[in-house]
């Protein structure tokens, strides 16, 4: 206990040269109403470039090594047409399977936009053929070339058509949401950084007293580090529970919706915003300091 | 311990002091008069290194102050106790927190039973409490000699220390910096009331230094 309070008292600065500067309770709530805020903004940031990374996940990884081919000719062309594709299919190099999606596994794919008692054989639904590659993957547009010179009505799928946009899309949203932490660490920083250049001009006196009667610039800093860093740390950790509480009242990320939906943490995810105060109390610490020690040598 | 060579300072509007050399040997008594506005204060803020000379060289313990960095300053600055003509409390602490101010800045450790016996030396026992604004300058002036002496410095200055006292303080505080100076300390006390110059040569020998046109000069006989 007392080892942690000497750990504290390094890093904050002693209460004694706290106490020396007095405080002003408007600049007060207003640096700890900045961090609580800049915090609220980073958890929602934060929450976004994780749900986003998941998203892309699942995307890229749902479909990766297969492939489907559709065929839509008139009903009773369809089975000819089947087994002409297997056989191609079973000559094609990188090919590990290919089997005809039967009417059971058809009623489960339409099942959530048709309902699950949908007839589907009055339906005219393509045939499907699902293909699973080898690791080492085939030629697509080999196998689709010879699939419309072979079997016109079939038309190879390999998801990757409309994957990959989604996919970059994802991506894209990540660094714009990994860009604005980065801002918000950057504004954060800057308005500490204001506030306690205001706060060491307003203490001007003070500072000189303290001067004449022999204080280093390293105590007269810590006087000023001390209250800026609790203040990040106090207003980020509001800001960081405000933002969690905001993010777990949303539509849980389970539900099948996506994006919208899928904003927020899950499981250990949780743990990541709790990252946050101490960031804020670290830029707070840091530039409280740099700010106090840069002002004190050009003789302020 | 402080030693002047041919310091000459200027604000920028003329010279104020010039050809100014003197050394202040461990363990002497000085006062410095002159009218007001001759330069009484600035002498002693170049002493303490607030100002630096225009040319010249102002050296404490053989260094030159000058060439002190930020930190050395620091540190001279807890050997030199100074009492200010405007005292320079901070007024949001009370009394006793500003006398033990440099102990307090300088890391040091704060005695309550010696700071008692300090306040009470100065006979400021029942305003320990108070804040700065509410004590009457003759208390101030006693407190910033309190704070001035709390770090046992090697050397007091003391700016018009008498400046808000009556005949029987003034003579009180004398019998303070005499009591200092025969522990050791070397004293410079800047002032124009001659009756306290004329007190303390019956009790020290103190040499007594005027400036007149801008230059350091012995003062005459009648003091
Ligand atoms: N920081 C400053 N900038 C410009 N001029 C100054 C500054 N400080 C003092 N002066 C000028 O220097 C002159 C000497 O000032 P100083 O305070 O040293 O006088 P003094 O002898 O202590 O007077 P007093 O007996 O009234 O205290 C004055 O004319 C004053 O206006
Ligand atoms: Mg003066």
């Amino acid at each position: 206990m007392s080892r942690l309070s000497t750990v504290l008292a390094r890093l904050l600065g002693d209460t004694e040269a706290d106490k020396v500067v007095p405080r002003s309770g408007l600049a007060l709530w207003l640096t700890v109403f900045t961090a609580a805020a800049m915090a609220f903004l980073s958890v929602l940031a934060l929450a976004m470039s994780l749900a986003t990374a998941r998203l892309a996940d699942r995307w890229s990884g749902a479909f990766e090594g297969r492939a489907t081919i559709l065929i839509s000719a008139a009903p009773e062309a369809m089975g000819v047409q089947a087994q002409r594709v297997l056989d191609i299919l079973a000559v094609t190099p990188g090919v590990a399977s290919a089997h005809v999606v039967d009417q059971g596994e058809m009623r489960r794919l339409l099942a959530p936009w048709f309902g699950a008692r949908t007839p589907i054989e009055s339906l005219p639904v393509p045939q499907l053929i699902d293909v699973e590659e080898t690791p080492a993957g085939f030629d697509a547009a080999g196998l689709a070339l010879r699939l419309a010179a072979e079997v016109p009505d079939a038309h190879l799928d390999d998801h990757q058509r409309w994957r990959k946009p989604l996919v970059q899309a994802a991506a894209r949203i990540r660094l714009v949401s990994v860009l604005s932490l980065i801002l918000i660490g950057g504004a954060t920083a800057a308005m500490l950084t204001l506030a306690a250049l205001a706060s060491l001009a307003s203490h001007a006196r003070v500072i000189a007293v303290l001067k004449l009667i022999g204080a280093r610039d390293a105590y007269i800093a810590r006087a000023f580090v001390r209250r800026f860093t609790l203040r990040s740390l106090i207003g980020a950790g509001l800001g960081t529970s405000a933002g969690m509480i905001a993010l777990a009242t949303l539509p849980g990320a389970s539900a099948p919706g996506g994006l919208l939906t899928g904003l927020g943490f899950s499981g250990l995810q949780w743990l990541w915003p709790l990252a946050i105060p101490p960031l804020a109390a670290i830029i707070g610490f840091w530039v409280t300091r740099t700010a106090a020690l840069h002002r004190l040598r050009r003789g302020e | 311990m402080i030693g002047f060579d041919n310091v000459a300072h200027d604000f920028g509007s003329g010279a104020l002091l010039s050809e100014l050399t003197l050394e202040l040997t461990a363990g002497s008594f000085h006062f410095l008069t002159g009218p007001s506005g001759a330069g009484k204060s600035t002498f002693l803020k170049l002493c303490y290194g607030e100002l630096t000379p225009t040319s010249g060289t102002v050296s404490f313990l053989g260094r030159n102050i000058a060439g002190m960095n930020r930190d050395e300053l620091a540190l001279m600055r807890r050997d030199i106790g100074v009492v200010h003509q405007d005292c320079q409390f901070l007024d949001h602490l009370t009394l006793a927190e500003n006398v033990a101010l440099p102990l307090a800045v300088s890391g040091r450790r704060i005695d309550p039973g010696e700071l008692a016996e300090l306040l009470g030396w100065v006979g400021l026992s029942n305003q320990a409490q108070a804040l700065p604004p509410t004590l009457s300058g003759g208390e101030r002036q006693r407190g910033a000699l309190a704070r001035a002496v709390i770090m046992s410095p090697r050397i007091l200055l003391a700016d018009e220390p008498s400046g808000n006292l009556d005949h029987d303080l003034s003579m009180r505080l004398l019998t303070l910096l005499v009591e200092l100076n025969r522990l050791g300390t070397t004293v410079m006390i800047a002032t124009h009331d001659l009756a306290l110059i004329r007190a303390a040569k019956t009790q020290v020998s103190a040499r007594v230094m005027r400036i007149k046109d801008r230059r350091l000069h012995p003062a005459g006989a009648d003091l």
